[in-house]
């Protein structure tokens, strides 16, 4: 089944490397869209053996675990690669129409590829230090894309970007040789019973080495200043795919390590991650709160929304877990669309300042539907899907008896209905100043229908999982229970040894 | 010898913590070399040093006779080094880039992405 586990990683891999190929001719884009497709198919026929199998366990080289390394897929893994894909389709599309040519000569597809493979490389490796190196292939390409085109912004930023993700890198480095030392293993299965005898304080000071090099990459409070620093200065199609799932690699690692791994004294680390999740989630949406432009209002957003996710996390109830994998899956959906909009309208309206773009309503009135679908569904309207993933989480945490949280979560949501609203009124309400009515017939018909179509595909899923939550809810308290009782996965990885 | 690497690794990554606060961006890449070189250090030591046994198995046995030094940290090290290696090419030529771009090295300065006065 191993060829199985690798195609996902091995797909947008080759993919890079043929659109590197081909970065000086139009074929490169299409490359990358029939490489993202192809990603697709197999990430379904991936998802499809781990609903029929169960967990799904390869070793690289047949070297047996925990010597070699070793590739995993439970459901979370199956899920965030299926989302992967799902996305990566989607901007490879959008990005026939936002990313110019010049972009694309300098390798901009390739870039992309290789973001894509770090990405599910991550989401798919049972071995910590594989874990690094998928981060490392994905931060280097992140790079590459933030400051493809050069402009002043975009280095400034870049730098932000590139300081703080590579300070996390280390700590991450420096977590892995501490715990290998202490424990002789690397392999997440293995580590899962070899902590037991590990030094119980030592391995809570470990545990916080990784939550603060997973919290960079998460962009959680106080490790979040490099996000809104940066993500508002690439190309659309790039900040897209960065909002929907570079932080949420850092929420997946975390989610991961700290089920299987770092359980051992939830009391303070878990605790940590309550105070954390509920700080996120303030001070980001009262970030958003202070900006005036779309794209800016938005990176708040995500640290805001990544707070809820922590805070199923730090809950670690079945309810919890449930609402944190269907928030994420929900949360990359809408946060790409949303970036994808907002490209729209700078293409349109000829800015995402709010002051000095409007009526885009009157005079784009699908692109305002589009636009309503993902924002309320950020803001947690019934019946979309981010009324389920908040209703789950606030129920979990009142379950818990954890009023205060519950309440910062609600007041937190009810603040994101303010920023939506900022922005549906000022961008697609009042009238433009200066008096141009903005239409999507100013796009070409090719680039029309390269932005809508993937916009319009990723809210129709939104719509879909909220009009249909219960499969999804069922399949996330499935993931849940994996999680919470690794016992399969071990199995899965270790065979047949104790 | 552990007690003297904890020394040197401890040593390395105080002058980076100060390199890092300081208010110059290439101080700041110093200051990153530095620390990823002490983090490498610490997966070294974490393999345990043995003096002197290089990890070979004799001819036509199954596993090595008596105590070898631990292959894999050094295997993982060099992974670490390769990748920096790479980082910090990028994070040089960046930091190069933003001196041409934007005519300064304090990050204090560099305020182009988000400026000040936003509201304005």
């Amino acid at each position: 089944m191993s060829w199985l586990l690798a195609l996902p990683v091995v797909i947008p891999f080759l993919t890079a490397v043929f659109a590197f190929l081909t970065r000086q001719s139009p074929l490169g884009r299409w490359v990358s869209v029939g490489g993202s497709t192809v990603l697709l198919v197999a990430s379904i026929v991936l998802m499809n053996a781990v609903l029929r199998e169960g967990v799904i366990a390869g070793q690289m080289g047949q070297w047996p675990a925990p010597f070699g390394i070793t590739l995993v897929a439970d459901l979370l893994s199956a899920v965030m690669v299926l989302i992967t894909a799902i996305v990566a389709v989607a901007v490879s599309i959008y990005a026939i129409a936002d990313v110019d040519e010049g972009m694309e000569r300098l390798g901009y597809h390739a870039l992309f590829n290789m973001l894509i493979a770090g990405v599910v490389g991550a989401f798919i490796t049972g071995d910590l230090f594989n874990l690094y190196v998928w981060f490392e292939v994905m931060l280097i390409a992140s790079f590459g894309l933030l400051v493809l085109g050069g402009r002043p912004e975009q280095i400034d930023g870049g730098v932000k970007y590139v300081a703080l993700n590579l300070v996390s890198t280390i700590m991450f480095l420096t977590g892995i040789g501490l715990l290998y030392g202490m424990t002789g293993t690397l392999n997440m299965a293995d580590l899962a019973s070899a902590v037991d005898t590990a030094d119980q304080r030592l391995l809570t000071v470990i545990a916080v080495l990784f939550m603060i090099a997973f919290g960079v990459k998460a962009a959680v409070f106080p490790l979040f200043f490099w996000l809104p620093a940066s993500y508002h200065t690439p190309a659309f199609a790039v900040s897209a795919v960065f909002a929907g799932l570079l932080t949420k690699v850092g929420v997946y690692a975390l989610l991961r390590t700290f089920t299987l791994i770092f359980d051992h004294d939830t009391a303070f680390t878990h605790t940590i991650l309550l105070w954390v999740a509920g700080l996120t989630m303030v001070v980001g949406v009262l970030g958003a709160a202070a900006q005036t432009d779309m794209r800016k209002i938005l990176s708040f957003h995500i640290v805001s929304q990544i707070g809820y996710m922590i805070l199923g996390l730090a809950l670690l109830t079945p309810l919890a877990i449930l609402g944190a994998v269907f928030y994420l899956v929900h949360h990359i959906i809408v946060k790409a669309n949303l970036f994808l909009i907002a490209g729209v309208a700078q293409r349109i309206a000829g800015s995402t300042e709010l002051a000095r773009i409007g009526g885009l309503y009157k005079s784009a009135p699908f692109l305002a539907i589009l636009f309503l679908v993902p924002a309320f569904s950020l803001a947690g309207f019934p019946p979309l899907s981010g009324f389920w993933a908040k209703f789950l989480l606030v129920k979990a945490a009142l379950d818990d008896q954890g009023w205060i949280i519950a309440g910062i979560a609600l007041a937190v949501g009810l603040l994101t209905i303010y920023s939506m609203t900022k922005i549906w009124a000022q961008a697609f309400w009042e009238p433009h100043p200066d008096g141009v009515e903005p239409t999507l017939s100013t796009l070409s018909s090719r680039d029309r229908a390269a932005m809508l179509v993937p916009i319009a595909g990723l809210a129709a899923l939104t719509v879909f999982i909220g009009v249909m939550p219960d499969p999804f809810v069922e399949f996330a308290r499935a993931s849940a229970e994996q999680l919470l009782d690794p016992s399969a996965y071990i199995a899965a990885v270790l065979g047949d040894q104790p | 010898m552990e007690f003297l690497f904890a020394i040197t690794i401890g040593v390395l990554v105080a002058s980076s913590v100060y390199l890092m606060l300081s208010n110059h961006l290439l101080r700041f890449i110093f200051g990153l070399v530095l620390i990823s070189n002490a983090a490498n250090l610490t997966i070294f030591v974490a393999g345990r040093l043995t003096d002197g046994a290089p990890p070979l198995i004799p001819e036509g046995a199954d596993a090595p006779l008596g105590d070898i030094a631990n292959a894999l940290p050094q295997a993982l090290v060099l992974t670490a080094i390769v990748i920096g290696f790479g980082l910090f090419a990028f994070a040089i030529v960046l930091v190069f880039r933003a001196w041409t771009s934007l005519n300064s090295l304090t990050p204090d300065d560099m305020r182009l992405a988000e400026p000040e006065e936003a509201h304005k």
